[in-house]
């Protein structure tokens, strides 16, 4: 186990960069997450990490050691890729030991180092099968066998849920996060998924156009997201934003769009009269008499919850209600945010404004 | 709600049982039967009309030009006791397995470096296919010319080079013969073997090689525990359809040699040409490419049962 440290790294292919300077301490024993929207570079910063990408500016240690010039197999690190990329014509303990076998351990060490991976993962049955005849959870377990069996110092994970189904997907989820309190290995985990991110994550880092967005632990980022982008994709169903303007007019409020009037706890010093974005979760709507008016589009009840879409000053916005409201389209509703939960965003940066 | 008028219902049509030509009509074998007899009668017509023809003459005296009698085996028994079957039976096993296992090498060789990053790949792809695409006829022609005893490019450039003083008779010597065909079979092959294999190379995920890479492999034992076992299957495809070529080769060696000299370069299926077609005994001839049938069955069960081992290929089976 090592820490890894990723210091002010670049990428370019050709002329076009990629990654703008990215810095990402990792603790020891950390699992961070890299979570974004496809082609922010997260998976070009994992793979550069473990050597398959040339950096080109900037330094990535792992323990001590920079480990820039150094090649994939001396970096003590273990990747389990998207695809799972099995050696389709290995059976899965020659898949687990082949990097055993490469490094020249003998045949017991091997298959002692096998079985225990086995062991951990349940896949003590399913040794002798080859990767064909295996569901996707289970060679989903085999990639990870191949990793574990290793001992490496960094787990890296390349997306390695997105080829399973939605059930497996929250089953595995789990399995993660537990080999990983059980082994306290460094992980580095990319991902698309922010619920991932948010349900695994030590640290969670948000990538967007090459460029760290945010980086924090999963409620830290929920509760003060640093700027717009962070707070609409962390959290689902996603927040809302209003455009409109701050006023202090004798006590701060937000006139939304169409002059809706929205609570403020506090404003920003000297911001009145400031175009800004409010923004609000859904599960942070009440319903109260002095809320703003919105009008029932479509009601989703999931069971556990109830969606509402709603027109709330000509725009949708999504509540979601812990409660079993029987609301019906057309249904006028007065909609509250709880003024302590609310977020407030600079109009052209996006950058937080309230504290 | 239900404030719209529904339109009276049609009366529906009786219900006819279907009869057993309704049933031969929607019936997807028999309409696949019917999709299936151009193919059967072009394989009846052109392979197996022709081949069963071939061995029936086998069993005949038929000369060209009347009409033969059973013999029984008798032209099998003459070909037992007969040096120059036996020589080009010999040739035949020494062309294919020397040019064979040659284009392997090479074929593997080529692809392997195709299959590389470089400038101009397109371009490099397309001319490796070129020995393939020119006419055998034509190919064998020019290396004839590379070949002749007198005009040899080949002896003049290695007396310019002064390091021969003389012309080297290249196919009127018969080891020097044997060379020279077995060389042009092989440069006209592994375009085939090179350009398939490269097919198949294609087909290895590259995250594969990126595991590989993170496990520790070098390049070579990349090759060796990745790309080799992968290629497998499409190793035993190819070299089958380049041992039955290569067995079965006609063109290259009579337009270069004839099968000569002394019948050193005469493969099973030049001599059978020559004693059918020119000599005119058809049922000696069609009894040498009779026996030529043995041979290719082996190289066919060969790779059959080479690819049935691979059970890693197999379906999602529980065995």
């Amino acid at each position: 186990m090592s820490s890894v440290q990723i210091r002010d790294v670049r990428k370019s292919f050709g002329n076009f960069e990629v990654l703008h300077g990215v810095s990402i301490p990792i603790e020891d024993g950390e699992f961070v997450v890299l979570v974004g929207p496809s082609g922010c570079g997260k998976s070009t910063l994992l793979r550069m990490l473990a050597g398959l990408e040339n950096i080109t500016s900037g330094t990535i240690s792992i323990g001590d050691r920079v480990v820039n010039n150094v090649q994939p197999k001396e970096r003590d690190i273990a990747m389990v890729f998207q695809n799972y990329a099995l050696y389709p014509h290995m059976t899965v303990a020659d898949n687990m030991g082949f990097s055993l076998k490469l490094r020249g351990a003998k045949p017991e060490e091997i298959s002692t180092g096998v079985k225990r991976a086995a062991e951990i993962l349940a896949l003590t049955p399913l040794l002798e099968r080859y990767p064909r005849q295996l569901s996707g959870g289970q060679r989903q377990r085999v990639a990870m066998g191949r990793a574990i069996v290793r001992d490496p110092q960094v787990f890296l994970f390349d997306e390695p849920l997105s080829n399973l189904d939605a059930k497996l997907r929250v089953a595995m989820r789990t399995e993660i996060k537990e080999l990983h309190q059980r082994l306290k290995t460094t992980t580095v985990y990319v991902t698309h998924d922010q619920i991932e991110a948010m349900t695994m994550a030590d640290k969670i880092v948000v990538m967007h156009d090459g460029i760290v967005e945010q980086m924090g632990s999963p409620l830290e980022l929920y509760d003060t997201p640093a700027n717009q982008f962070v707070a609409g994709f962390i959290g689902s169903p996603a927040m809302n934003f209003l455009k409109g303007n701050v006023k202090v007019n004798g006590a701060a409020y937000f006139e939304g769009p169409n002059g809706v009037r929205l609570p403020l706890k506090s404003a920003p010093a000297n911001s009145d009269g400031q175009p800004a974005v409010y923004g609000v979760r859904p599960e942070h709507f009440t319903i109260a008499d002095d809320g703003a008016e919105a009008e029932i589009v479509v009601v989703e009840p999931t069971g556990s919850e109830t969606q509402v879409f709603a027109k709330l000053g000509g725009e949708q916005v999504v509540a979601v209600f812990r409660e079993r409201h029987l609301f019906n389209p057309g249904d006028k509703v007065r909609l509250k945010p709880d003024p302590s939960l609310v977020h407030l965003f600079d109009d052209s940066t996006g950058k937080r404004l309230n504290s | 709600m239900a404030d719209i008028a529904l339109a009276p219902r049609r009366a529906k049509t009786e219900i006819r049982e279907a009869t057993a030509w309704d049933q031969l009509r929607h019936n997807k074998n028999w309409l696949g039967f019917w999709f299936m007899l151009p193919a059967l009668a072009f394989l009846i017509f052109f392979l197996a009309y022709p081949l069963g023809l071939g061995i029936w003459l086998s069993f005949t005296d038929t000369r060209i030009g009347r009409v033969g009698h059973f013999i029984g085996t008798e032209n099998y028994e003459w070909l037992w006791d007969d040096a120059i079957f036996w020589l080009s039976v010999f040739n035949t096993l020494l062309y294919t397995f020397i040019a064979s296992a040659v284009k392997f090498a090479v074929g593997l060789y080529l692809a392997l470096l195709l299959n590389e990053r470089m400038p101009f790949k397109a371009l490099l792809r397309a001319a490796v296919l070129i020995p393939f695409i020119v006419p055998t006829v034509l190919s064998a022609l020019a290396f004839w010319w590379i070949f002749d005893s007198q005009f040899s490019i080949i002896s003049w450039s290695l007396k310019h080079l002064g390091l021969i003083t003389q012309n080297i008779n290249f196919l009127g010597d018969t080891t020097w013969a044997r060379i020279c065909v077995i060389f042009a079979n092989i440069w006209r092959g592994v375009p085939f073997v090179a350009i398939t294999l490269l097919a198949g190379l294609q087909t290895v995920q590259p995250s594969l090689y990126e595991a590989a890479t993170l496990d520790g492999a070098s390049r070579w034992q990349m090759f060796r525990y990745i790309t080799y076992p992968l290629l497998t299957p499409i190793i035993a495809v190819v070299m089958t359809f380049s041992v039955l070529f290569t067995f079965t080769d006609f063109q290259l060696i009579w337009a270069m040699t004839r099968g000569g000299p002394v019948n050193a370069t005469h493969l099973m299926a030049t001599l059978s040409y020559q004693r059918a077609i020119i000599a005119g005994q058809l049922g000696e001839g069609a009894a040498i490419s009779s026996a030529m049938i043995p041979f290719l069955l082996a190289a066919i069960m060969v790779s059959w049962f080479g690819l049935q081992r691979r059970k890693w290929q197999q379906g999602e089976s529980n065995d």
